[in-house]
């Protein structure tokens, strides 16, 4: 009988090399929500969302400024600022220099300038394929000074959040780039500017406890994971288990914490309508009937 | 009392010691006060030894104290006429931070502090110092108050992290957090934190964006405890001790990085030996401040803070080994080398 059980294993089907070689790494993802696979070049074409059943696949920052502008109409801000590792962290450099040739960026935020809808506006783009996304000092700068340059152009600041939290290896200047970004997003609302969030799959810690939560109008993507602490730990101090929904955008917009929740294929169309409404709706334009 | 710590057990036999030999020559009427002295003479030095070299992790331990002075313990001891301000006007009260107002040296302010519980039973009630978002936010609300009515603030950082807990994410903790760090930054009366035990994470920082942040001795302040980047950094918080020393989240530690403005000595051993003493040392700390920030109009003293905190940071435009592919290229005049 036992036989019966392991003689299969004994002519299991080893695809040939040749087989193999048939479909590269990389031709075909497979939904990590519904497990159907899809090809690469039809995901992309839907923006990296699963057609069978709407998962959102986390996105890289460069595929998201490919997919956020009108063509060919952004330039990158501050792409070679680096980390100088202020704790003498053992080992982060090294760390730093593997995720730099795995994402091909400097750092976990990507940022720059370019036209949404024909409307020129100051982004920042978070990729977690770069340390979790993690805010060390390169982000909380990268961001401060993109807040910056908008404020001088009067142009709108678009933040597209995807992170982890605060880079620990930097210590308490991680947390300390929570009160820079806050500060300079603080500034320029003092100076009217329209500041849009949008937090995408993960963003929790000091970056949603920091700039995420703090737009004029805060969206997200559907089924990202939002929150402050993370799941294991409030279930390991209330001992009791989470609904499965817990800390997701939905579970969010449900509570107050969000304005919309946005499918990425509509995402354009929504900011295109945000950034309309605040270059036309003004008093004057109502005088001008 | 808590849990002796490891390394005070040397001073603590030595005290045994001491004690035993008074109380022998006490009941046998023999003097002995040459041994005497020469016991205590040892544990002078013992103790100026020991206090004098203590490990980050030993810091940890004396922060933790459970006879550590709290933000109760020393409002009294540094200001007159303490009105405490219950309720966020939102949700409810969260009495893991206390504030309200009061006088210091005969000047209005408003006072604002994390507290923690002094034993087991109030500790519960206190939430072990780790407040809801109702707690941020009734903070916010007496520092917009504080501006109103021009009075400066002093709050008081100890907290072991804003609390992990389903209905603080509910009622959004995050948001809670971040709205203080947006609405301190731009506050046009002077802000003074004093970090009096712990300061972990977004959960401390959200009282804590002042203009001068000023440091007891044998407090630590991070961006997460040392347990807590143990198990995320080498998935095992047994290695806290490692993360204490790793983090450089002492007062010395955190002076030298430039994040805090005034390190606050400690009486010997630590805050708890001599409240009273030790509540001095932080008056005197806060005069200076009050002093030097006095100087500052409304609006020097937002440039001050807002200057303060823009400056954090340690990064590097200059990067030889890639070329620099952007058409635009932002000034570099703030950059640190």
């Amino acid at each position: 009988m036992k036989d019966f059980f392991t003689k299969k294993k004994k002519y299991a089907t080893v695809p040939s090399a040749k087989a193999r070689q048939d479909v590269p790494e990389g031709i075909v993802r497979k939904c990590p929500k519904c497990k159907k696979i899809m090809y690469v070049k039809e995901l992309k074409k839907h923006l990296f969302v699963c057609q069978s059943c709407g998962y959102h696949y986390p996105i890289g920052a460069y595929e998201r400024a490919e997919m956020l502008f009108d063509a060919d109409s952004y330039v990158e801000f501050d792409k070679n600022m680096v980390s100088l590792n202020p704790l003498q962290f053992p080992n982060y450099m090294h760390k730093l220099e593997s995720d730099r040739k795995k994402t091909k960026l400097n750092e976990a935020v990507w940022t720059g300038k370019g036209r949404i809808e024909g409307c020129e506006c100051a982004v920042a783009i978070m990729d977690k394929g770069f340390r979790m996304g993690s805010m060390g000092s390169v982000v909380g700068e990268k961001i401060t000074r993109m807040v910056e340059y908008a404020g001088k152009q009067g142009i709108p600041v678009i933040i597209f959040s995807a992170s982890g939290g605060a880079r620990m290896q930097e210590g308490v200047l991680s947390l300390m780039q929570m009160a820079k970004t806050s500060a300079a997003l603080k500034g320029f609302s003092e100076n009217g500017g329209l500041y849009i969030s949008i937090m995408t799959h993960p963003t929790t810690g000091g970056v949603s406890a920091s700039f995420a939560s703090l737009g004029d109008y805060n969206l997200a993507e559907p089924g990202a994971l939002i929150g402050f602490a993370g799941r294991r730990i409030i279930e390991q101090t209330i001992g009791a288990e989470l609904p499965p929904d817990f800390q997701t955008a939905e579970f969010l917009l449900k509570h107050g914490q969000l304005d919309q929740v946005i499918p990425r294929a509509e995402l354009r169309t929504v900011l295109g309508q945000i950034l309309s409404i605040h270059t036309e709706g003004s008093a004057e334009a109502w005088d001008r009937n | 009392m808590g849990p002796e710590l490891e390394f005070e057990k040397p001073i603590h036999e030595l005290q045994g010691k001491i004690a035993e030999l008074k109380q022998f020559m006490d009941e046998k009427g023999i003097d002995l006060s040459d041994e005497l002295n020469h016991l205590q003479e040892r544990l002078a030095n013992l103790e100026k030894e020991t206090y004098g070299s203590m490990t980050p992790w030993e810091r940890v331990g004396v922060a933790r104290k459970l006879n550590r002075p709290t933000t109760l313990d020393y409002i009294p001891l540094l200001f007159t006429d303490f009105l405490e301000c219950h309720g966020d006007r939102l949700y409810g009260d969260d009495s893991a931070i206390v504030g309200g107002i009061a006088k210091f040296h005969g000047c209005p302010v408003t006072v604002i502090g994390e507290q923690r519980g002094r034993d087991t039973k109030e500790n519960i009630m206190r939430n072990f110092g780790s407040p809801h978002p109702e707690g941020y936010r009734k903070a916010l609300r007496l520092m917009k108050q504080a501006d109103k009515f021009h009075r400066p603030i002093i709050t008081f950082i100890d907290t072991k992290g804003a609390f992990p807990g389903q209905a603080a994410e509910e009622r959004g903790q995050s948001e809670a957090i971040a709205r203080n760090l947006y609405e301190m930054s731009w506050l046009s009366v002077p802000v003074i934190c004093v970090v009096i035990g712990e300061g972990a994470s977004g959960g401390a920082l959200a009282i804590g964006v002042g203009n001068q942040i000023l440091m007891l001795e044998n407090s630590w302040y991070s961006v997460i405890s040392p347990e807590g980047a143990a198990a995320l950094l080498w998935k095992d918080a047994g290695q806290a001790e490692k993360a204490a020393e790793t983090m450089k989240i002492t007062g010395s530690d955190l002076k030298k990085l430039g994040i805090i403005d005034k390190l606050i000595p400690e009486v010997l051993g630590g805050a708890h030996n001599d409240p009273k003493k030790q509540a001095e040392r932080i008056d005197q700390a806060l005069v200076a401040s009050m002093e030097q920030l006095g100087q500052l109009s409304p609006d020097q003293v937002r440039q001050q803070r807002l200057a303060k905190y823009r400056e954090i940071g340690d990064y590097d435009t200059a990067q030889t080994n890639q070329t620099d592919l952007s058409v635009f290229s932002y000034s570099s005049s703030s950059d640190k080398q």
